[in-house]
């Protein structure tokens, strides 16, 4: 189901969580809402689901105004960062627990929960306690009991923040399947710019409550509209008043047109990448990610000079003064 | 920090002495007195018509007090951990009041309010013929009074450490306020609820200064089990006394007993 | 969304509930309870206390009876919570840093005094040290039996607040004092007093509230030792309410003054 989200304001004491926000979630998508920590992204999805409720300004799903619906009345599913499993419930009790608040028959409860088990991998592990999983099996429990009542809408906050990196991508990719076979509208919250674009088709960057920007992975990559945008899906250098990516860095041995001269502090060999620091004559700090190969026909060591010239570059203007305007972002083509 | 073994030896030994003789000889010597001067003396006391009776009031006491504590005990606990409101601290401290008053004080203070003489409210209550004070419903009230905090103080810990999550993803799931209530906070809470429970009825069975002053020590009508004791101790009944008391130390044996298995599955 | 395996299920637009009212509700129940219970009676003690004027209040605490009765009390509850302080350390102390056959046992008895009634713990006490002692020492209505008592009933507080604190007590605290070059005393007044303190405190807190309202437990055994639970009693029986109500307020302003105190000391005390 659709969901917009309308002027929404939210404050905890002093704290402005969400600063007049506005969002459109397009029916079946899979959405990531990135940001830092305290940038409202929590307490955006929080408030689509009725655990919050907005000081002022409307949430609708599907067109219907439930800005004031309670949270049990949405028909959302919720999966929460630390999993919330019932601890005194099994795995196959937490599934069902949704059914059997809505009275669902017996025989439908089971055949459901078997199909979910089925689904989310935990077979076999019906009867065991929350305490005997692991926590990626916890939370393939905690998304399957979210999606046994067939919600219009899946809600995901932060989920796979409390696991390690390796069962974060094996769920990553799960999750990504998982949308393809249930493809009900989903939202998940997350810090982490590299699962955002690994998994999401539409991604919302969030800053100070406010949405920097909304779009497709590849578009905030390439297209960054702010400051923000630009530093926190990847990583920046700044030259000057020019935002450089370090792979857009091209270094030289020899003097090259639009090059700046530099020495290299130190070169780290990270396998494929390598990481070369600079320090350039205006006394700024850079680092140019280059591959194994041009570290190679370069032969860079510490104390060389090198020639390094930004292949692409972006200047934003008045990122923080221009405010409700927006800030403009402008690509300037060195090469 | 590693003890020298003899350091380690003093320590225990005067903590053992301070132990057996403060607590355990004492309460061994019950076991020796009551039967002391042999079995009869002590069985006839606690089998007296007035022993029955004392049993009696003081079981009904606990049947009506533990069980109203234990609900505002676990709304109570609710509210003060899963609530914000201004003077959520003021109701905090207050429900320790209990705690920090002296039950001859609590027994007075029901006396005032609801005894005939005083109060606008103990007067409606004697034209209307509810006898409070020197009756059951007043020593039942002062055993609510005094055990007030015991469930609120163990649920209170819990409800902290279970965290809200649980709850909230209850109600994602379509729960309303009871279903989540049953299904899970009360699962999740039970062994504190069970442990306040049986420390709520081990002071209830154990009530003495209040129930003293709000009984009126009617023999034989409003005198629980330890005001008993205290009577046959009094009459030079010596034996019966500690007969009786031998009934109490062993339900609160009992309740130790209890209270250590519980524990045990809390830490589970 | 909503594919051929979820049907769609619109909210249902009508259950709008007012949130706040269920919490309201709660609240209000609490609050009402707890006032029924507590806090009117004790208005009406307060208003009983001060009903024949604030020259009679001040006559019914002042006088030389009741003086004394506040004295000996307060002094006795101060001994008794110092030596609580001291020994409940130390038990707690040797239930968690120490090793035993019978410690489970040990540990399992000190909620004793807890779960018995007080006018057991005060005639366990007569039939070991009265009369008919088996030592042959008859401490009964003196100032000794008094606090003996006192500390049977009051024992479980420090322990029970220390004895947590002490197994949480992080050991490598101790280690990195030790591997600084501080020796065994060192450590103990430096690092662990220093991180009991709190719990200490707030069982102590508790102990001399407990102790300055202890009734059941030195009734029998108090004698002539002019205790304010007795005192009260006393007038009470003497048909003396006002007084017994004046007195009461005090007693009552020096427990709660107490434990607020133990409020502002002990931080961690209880848990809000």
């Amino acid at each position: 189901m659709g969901i917009a989200v309308q002027n929404v304001n939210k404050t905890f004491g002093d704290f402005k969580a969400l600063d007049d926000v506005t969002l459109d979630v397009p029916d079946g998508s899979l959405t990531a809402l990135l940001g830092p920590s305290g940038s409202g992204k929590s307490t955006l999805l929080r408030l689509i689901a009725g655990l919050e409720e907005a000081d002022s300004g409307t949430v609708l799903l599907n067109g219907e105004d439930v800005t004031h619906v309670s949270v049990q009345d949405r028909g959302i599913g919720f999966v929460f960062q630390h999993y919330a499993a019932f601890k005194h419930m099994t795995v196959r009790d937490n599934i069902a627990f949704g059914l059997t608040i809505r009275k669902t028959p017996k025989d439908q409860i089971r055949a459901r929960v078997k199909e979910l088990i089925r689904l989310v991998q935990l077979n076999g592990m019906a009867h065991r306690y929350p305490s005997q999983l692991s926590g990626g099996q916890r939370q393939r429990m905690a998304l399957a009991r979210a999606l046994a009542a067939q919600p219009n809408l899946l809600l995901l906050d932060e989920p796979f923040g409390a696991l390690d990196a390796k069962v974060r991508k094996e769920l990553r990719e799960w999750l990504r399947n998982l949308h393809e076979e249930v493809p009900v509208t989903t939202i998940f919250v997350t810090h982490d710019q590299e699962e955002a674009m690994d998994v999401a088709q539409q991604i919302v960057v969030m800053n100070q409550g406010k949405i920097e920007q909304v779009g497709e992975p590849k578009e905030l990559y390439e297209n960054p509209k702010t400051e923000f945008v630009m530093g926190f899906v990847g990583e920046v250098n700044r030259l000057g008043d020019a935002l450089i990516r370090p792979h857009d860095l091209d270094l030289s041995l020899t003097p090259i047109e639009g090059g700046e001269e530099a020495n290299v502090e130190r070169v780290s060999h990270l396998g494929f990448e390598v990481r070369v620091e600079l320090s350039l004559a205006n006394g700024d700090h850079a680092w140019a990610q280059v591959t194994r190969k041009e570290d190679e026909e370069l032969q860079l060591t510490e104390g060389v000079s090198v020639y390094a010239r930004p292949s692409r570059a972006r200047k934003f203007q008045g990122a923080e003064a221009q405010g409700d305007d927006g800030a403009s972002a402008e690509e300037l083509q060195v090469a | 920090m590693t003890v020298p073994r003899l350091s380690q030896l003093g320590i225990r030994s005067v903590v053992l002495f301070y132990l057996t003789f403060l607590l355990l000889l004492p309460v061994a010597m019950v076991f020796y007195r009551a039967f002391e001067d042999g079995f009869g003396v002590a069985w006839d006391t606690v089998t007296s018509e007035q022993g029955i009776h004392a049993l009696q009031l003081t079981l009904t006491t606990v049947a009506i007090a533990v069980p109203l504590n234990t609900i505002f005990g676990v709304l109570a606990a609710l509210v003060l951990v899963r609530q914000n409101f201004r003077g959520k601290a003021i109701l905090n401290s207050l429900i320790d009041i209990p705690f920090a008053i002296s039950p001859v004080v609590i027994g007075l203070s029901l006396v005032l309010l609801y005894g005939p003489r005083d109060t606008a409210v103990g007067q409606w209550f004697f034209q209307h013929g509810i006898l409070i004070i020197f009756s059951t419903p007043g020593i039942v009230i002062a055993c609510i009074f005094v055990s007030l905090p015991f469930v609120v103080r163990e649920v209170v810990p819990v409800l902290h450490e279970i965290g809200d999550e649980q709850e909230q993803a209850a109600k994602t799931l379509g729960a309303n306020w009871w279903q989540t209530f049953r299904r899970v906070t009360l699962p999740a809470i039970r062994w504190g609820v069970t442990y306040g429970v049986v420390i709520s009825t081990a002071r209830v069975l154990g009530e003495f200064g209040a129930v003293s002053v709000v009984s009126g020590k009617v023999i034989g009508e409003t005198e629980t089990l330890p005001l008993f004791v205290r009577q046959q101790f009094e009459t030079f009944n010596g034996a019966g006394g500690y007969a009786s008391a031998l009934v109490l130390a062993v339900l609160a044996l009992l309740t130790l007993v209890l209270m250590n298995l519980i524990n045990r599955r809390k830490e589970n | 969304m909503a594919g051929t395996a979820t049907a769609p299920r619109l909210p249902r637009q009508a259950a709008f509930r007012p949130r706040l009212g269920s919490a309201l509700l709660s609240r209000g129940i609490v609050v009402t309870w707890l006032s029924v219970i507590v806090l009117i009676p004790i208005v009406a003690l307060t208003l009983k206390a001060f009903s024949t004027g604030p020259i009679e209040f001040w006559d019914a605490v002042s006088s030389p009876q009741a003086v004394e009765a506040f004295r000996t009390t307060v002094l006795l509850s101060l001994i008794v919570t110092a030596i609580n302080c001291v020994m409940g350390t130390a038990i707690a102390w040797v239930l968690v840093r120490d090793e035993f056959p019978g410690k489970g046992l040990l540990n399992a008895t000190i909620d004793l005094p807890f779960a018995l009634p007080t006018i057991v713990a005060g005639l366990t006490l007569i039939a070991l040290y009265g009369n008919d002692s088996p030592f042959g020492i008859d401490i009964v209505r003196t100032p000794v039996a008094v606090v003996m008592a006192l500390l049977f009933v009051t024992l479980p507080f420090v322990v029970r607040s220390v004895q947590p604190t002490l197994i949480e007590l992080d050991k490598d605290m101790e280690e990195a004092a030790a591997s600084l070059g501080a020796g065994n005393l060192t450590i103990f007044r430096r690092i662990i007093v220093p991180n009991l303190r709190p719990a200490i405190l707030s069982g102590a807190a508790l102990a001399f509230a407990r102790a300055i309202g202890e009734f059941g437990s030195i009734v029998l055994l108090a004698g002539n030792v002019k205790i304010a639970s007795v005192y009260i009693f006393a007038k009470i029986d003497s048909g003396d309410p006002e007084g017994a109500a004046a007195i009461s307020v005090v007693l009552l302003l020096i427990s709660v003054g107490i434990l607020l105190l133990m409020g502002r000391f002990a931080k961690r005390g209880l848990p809000i």
